[in-house]
C-alpha cells in the first residue's frame, strides 16, 4: 500500500477532476429527522461542496449502485413468431466517494458471491470494474457493531481511502487508477508527523466503539438454537416488510420477473432485489410454502447472515452497520436478537 | 489532464469468445444468455401434464448441450418468465430435450397453450445428478411418486440403456389416481427390459384399475431384498420420500446410498438469487440431487 497526504483544498480539485470523466456519488444530506439529526443518502453530486464527508451513516447502503433494486437482465424483441435476446451491461464510469469501511467490506463480501464463486455475474462485475471507490475513516456510528465482526477496518477493495487529519487527508492508495487519479492534484509525501497523527486518529476511532456483539462461535450457536423460542418472540414482532434487506449492504437475494411492453413488441427480464422476509420467498409451484411463518423467515435471515454465508465463505455476511436495526419498524436489532439467543439456556 | 477512467467492457474479455456452455461454471460469460430452442412436439400425458420435445436451434449449441440424469434447466418463455424444469429424457439422445411439465402457474400455463414450432429459451443444465456411475454393479431401486417420475425417467433411461452394468433394477411408481399415471405408454418397454421389475400402485383405484391400491410404501416389502449394497433413487413430494427413505433405512440401507431430488423455485439456477436455499444450502448448486443423509442434516429440507 502506498500513502500520500492530500491537503483539503486539493480535495475540491480532486472531485472536479473525477467529475470530468465520471459520475460522482457521495454522502449528501437530504433532510433532518425530528431530533434535528441529519439524514444522508449516497447520491450523485455536481461538486465537492455538495458532499458531507462528516456524515455518521446513511439509511440506505451504496449497494444499489452495484445491485440496483431493479435491473434489466435482458430484453426480448418479438418478430412474428420469433424473438431475439439482447443483453447490455452498464459501462459508464462512476466514482463513489466517502464510503465507510463497513460498506467497502460489504462490497468485498458481494465480490465473493458475484465475482469469485461459480457463475460470476457480468452485470455486477461490469459495475464494480467501472466504479472508482474512495473510502473514508470515521468515528464509530451509533449502534454500529462492525468492530465485533472485524469490518471496522479495510485493507483492500477501494482505490483510495482517506483518514481525516484536520487540514489534510492521509490517503491510502490501493490501485493503479487510484494513484493516477491522485496525480491529477497536488499531494505530497507522508512525513513522520503525519504517520503519528494518523495512528492517533486510528486509535481514537478504535477505542470509540460502544456497541458490541459476541460473534464468537455464532454459527454453531445458531445451529443449536434452531428450535429456540427466541425466534418466535422476535418473529411475532416482524412485519415481513423487508426493510432490513433493502437497507442491508450485503443482502443480495432477488427474484426475476418479466414484463411485456404496452405495444406487445418487446419484453424485459427484470431482476428485482427481494427479501427473505417476504411471505412468498420460498413458495414453490403448486402453492407450497417452505417458510410460511414470519418467525422462520426471520430466522432464515439470521442464518444466512451468520451461518450460511460463513459456511460458504468463512466469514459472516453481516458487516455490523446496524442499518437493518435502525430501519426496522418493529425495533428488531441484531445485537438484541443475538444476545437473546446467547442468553437462552445459558447456565 | 489525463483521463482517469477508461470504461471497462466485460464483454471484451477472453471468455466472451468462448462458446456459451453452462457446464463452464467458473468461466461462463453471459449468464443470462438463453439457447433459443424450438418446441418440436407435444404429447398430452394426462389432463394436467404434457411432455414437450424441445430442440436447440443452433447446431453448435445443440451439440454442446449434454446433461446427466437429475439435472435441470431454466426454461424461458420470453415475456412470461423463466422456470426450473427437470430433464426427463435420455442423456444419449443428443439434440432433443424432453421436459414433462404440469400446468400449475403462469409460465406452465402459457406453455400448455403453446403449439409445436413455438420458440422458447433454455439455460443449463444446472445442478447435481444421480451418481449412476457409482451405482454400477449394484442393485438399484428407482422409486417415484406422482410428478417425481419426471426426473426419475432420465435415470430409468440411463439404467436401461446401460442394463449390463447394473444388477437387479426395480422401479416402483405410485400416483393418486390411474388418470394421473405419467408415461403409461412406456411401461411395457421398461418391463420387457431384461431383469427390470416395474410395480405401480395408485392411492384411489377406479373401475378399470386392476393393480394394487395403496401408498408407495406398500410396494416396498415386495420389492426384493434390501442389502447394504443396494442403491435407491427416490423422487416425489417430501412427505413421500421421507416415508420411503425411513423405511429403507429401517431395512438396512445406508442413508448415503439413497438419493432424492428436492424441489425449490429457482430464479437463477446459479447460486445467486437465494430463492432455493434450504437452510444455507443452494439447491441449484449443491442439489437438486442430495443423498438422504445430507437432506437429514439440512434444516427445513422436508
Amino acid at each position: 500500500m502506498l500513502f500520500r497526504i492530500l491537503p483539503k483544498e486539493e480535495w475540491y480539485r480532486f472531485i472536479d477532476s473525477l467529475l470530468e470523466t465520471a459520475e460522482v456519488v457521495g454522502p449528501k444530506q437530504v433532510a433532518s429527522d425530528k431530533t434535528g439529526k441529519p439524514i444522508h443518502h449516497y447520491l450523485p453530486v455536481k461538486s465537492a461542496t455538495e458532499l458531507d464527508l462528516d456524515y455518521e451513516n446513511t439509511e440506505y447502503s451504496a449497494k444499489t449502485y452495484f445491485l440496483p433494486y431493479q435491473e434489466t437482465l435482458s430484453e426480448y424483441k418479438f418478430d412474428e413468431q420469433d424473438w431475439s435476446q439482447e443483453i447490455r451491461y452498464r459501462l459508464q464510469p462512476r466514482a463513489i466517494v466517502g464510503l465507510h469501511a463497513c460498506d467497502i467490506n460489504a462490497l468485498l463480501k458481494l465480490d465473493k458471491v458475484f465475482i469469485s464463486s461459480y457463475f460470476p455475474s457480468p452485470y455486477y462485475r461490469s459495475r464494480r470494474q467501472n466504479t472508482f471507490i474512495v473510502g473514508i475513516d470515521h468515528d464509530p456510528c451509533e449502534g454500529g457493531f462492525c468492530r465485533s465482526l472485524g469490518t471496522d477496518t479495510v485493507t483492500h477493495g477501494f482505490d483510495l481511502f482517506l483518514t481525516d487529519l484536520g487540514d489534510r487527508y492521509f490517503v491510502s492508495i490501493d490501485s493503479d487508477r487510484g494513484y493516477t487519479a491522485l496525480q491529477q492534484v497536488d499531494s505530497r509525501e507522508v512525513t513522520e508527523a503525519d504517520t503519528r497523527e494518523y495512528l492517533e486518529v486510528r486509535h481514537r476511532i478504535s477505542e470509540g466503539f460502544a456497541t458490541q456483539i459476541d460473534a464468537h462461535n455464532l454459527a454453531n450457536l445458531l445451529d443449536i438454537e434452531f428450535e429456540s423460542d427466541v425466534w418466535k418472540k422476535w418473529g411475532s414482532r416482524c412485519m415481513g416488510c423487508g426493510s432490513c434487506a433493502m437497507v442491508c449492504p450485503t443482502c443480495y437475494c432477488y427474484g426475476v420477473t418479466e414484463e411485456i411492453s404496452m405495444d406487445g413488441e418487446s419484453a424485459r427480464r427484470i431482476k428485482q432485489l427481494y427479501s427473505c422476509n417476504f411471505v412468498d420467498f420460498a413458495r414453490v409451484a403448486g402453492g407450497h410454502n417452505f417458510r410460511p411463518d414470519r418467525s422462520t423467515r426471520l430466522k432464515y435471515r439470521y442464518y444466512h447472515q451468520h451461518r450460511g454465508f460463513a459456511e460458504a465463505f468463512e466469514e459472516p455476511k453481516c458487516v455490523g452497520c446496524n442499518r437493518c436495526g435502525r430501519a426496522c419498524p418493529a425495533g428488531i436489532t441484531p445485537p438484541e436478537v443475538i444476545k437473546d439467543l446467547q442468553d437462552e439456556d445459558r447456565p | 489532464m489525463k483521463t482517469v477512467f477508461q470504461p471497462y467492457d466485460v464483454t471484451q474479455e477472453a471468455e466472451v469468445n468462448e462458446p456459451l456452455d453452462f457446464k463452464r461454471r467458473s468461466r461462463l460469460q453471459h449468464v443470462d444468455r438463453t439457447f433459443k430452442s424450438e418446441i418440436t412436439s407435444i404429447i398430452q400425458l394426462t389432463e394436467m401434464e404434457k411432455l414437450f420435445h424441445i430442440r436447440i436451434i443452433d447446431h453448435a449449441e445443440r451439440d454442446r448441450f449434454t446433461f446427466r440424469p437429475g439435472q435441470f434447466i431454466m426454461l424461458e418463455v420470453p415475456g412470461f418468465g423463466e422456470i426450473p424444469i427437470s430433464l426427463s429424457g435420455s442423456t444419449y439422445q443428443r439434440g432433443m430435450i424432453e421436459l414433462c411439465i404440469r400446468k400449475v402457474g403462469l409460465v406452465t400455463g402459457v406453455l400448455h397453450r403453446a403449439s409445436a414450432g413455438a420458440h422458447v429459451g433454455i439455460r443449463g443444465p444446472f445442478g447435481t445428478h444421480f451418481p449412476l456411475e457409482r451405482m454400477k454393479g449394484s442393485d438399484i431401486l428407482l422409486i417415484a411418486g406422482g410428478l417425481g417420475l419426471a426426473p426419475l425417467r432420465s435415470a430409468i433411461y440411463y439404467v436401461t440403456e446401460n442394463r449390463p452394468d447394473y444388477a437387479d433394477v426395480r422401479i416402483l411408481y405410485g400416483t393418486a389416481n390411474p388418470a394421473n399415471l405419467l408415461f403409461d405408454y412406456q411401461y411395457e418397454q421398461w418391463r420387457r427390459a431384461d431383469g427390470v421389475q416395474l410395480s405401480i400402485i395408485v392411492e384411489h383405484g377406479d373401475g378399470d384399475w386392476s393393480g394394487p391400491v395403496g401408498l408407495i410404501t406398500d410396494l416396498l416389502p415386495d420389492a426384493g431384498d434390501i442389502t447394504r449394497d443396494t442403491f435407491a433413487i427416490v423422487c416425489g413430494p417430501p412427505v413421500m420420500f421421507k416415508f420411503v427413505c425411513n423405511w429403507l433405512s429401517d431395512h438396512g440401507m445406508p442413508m448415503q446410498r439413497m438419493f432424492v431430488s428436492l424441489e425449490r423455485r429457482m430464479h437463477c439456477g446459479m447460486g445467486k438469487c437465494c430463492r432455493c436455499n434450504v437452510g444455507s444450502t443452494y439447491t441449484c448448486l449443491s442439489g437438486p440431487v442430495f443423498d438422504y443423509w445430507t437432506v437429514m442434516n439440512l434444516k427445513e429440507a422436508i
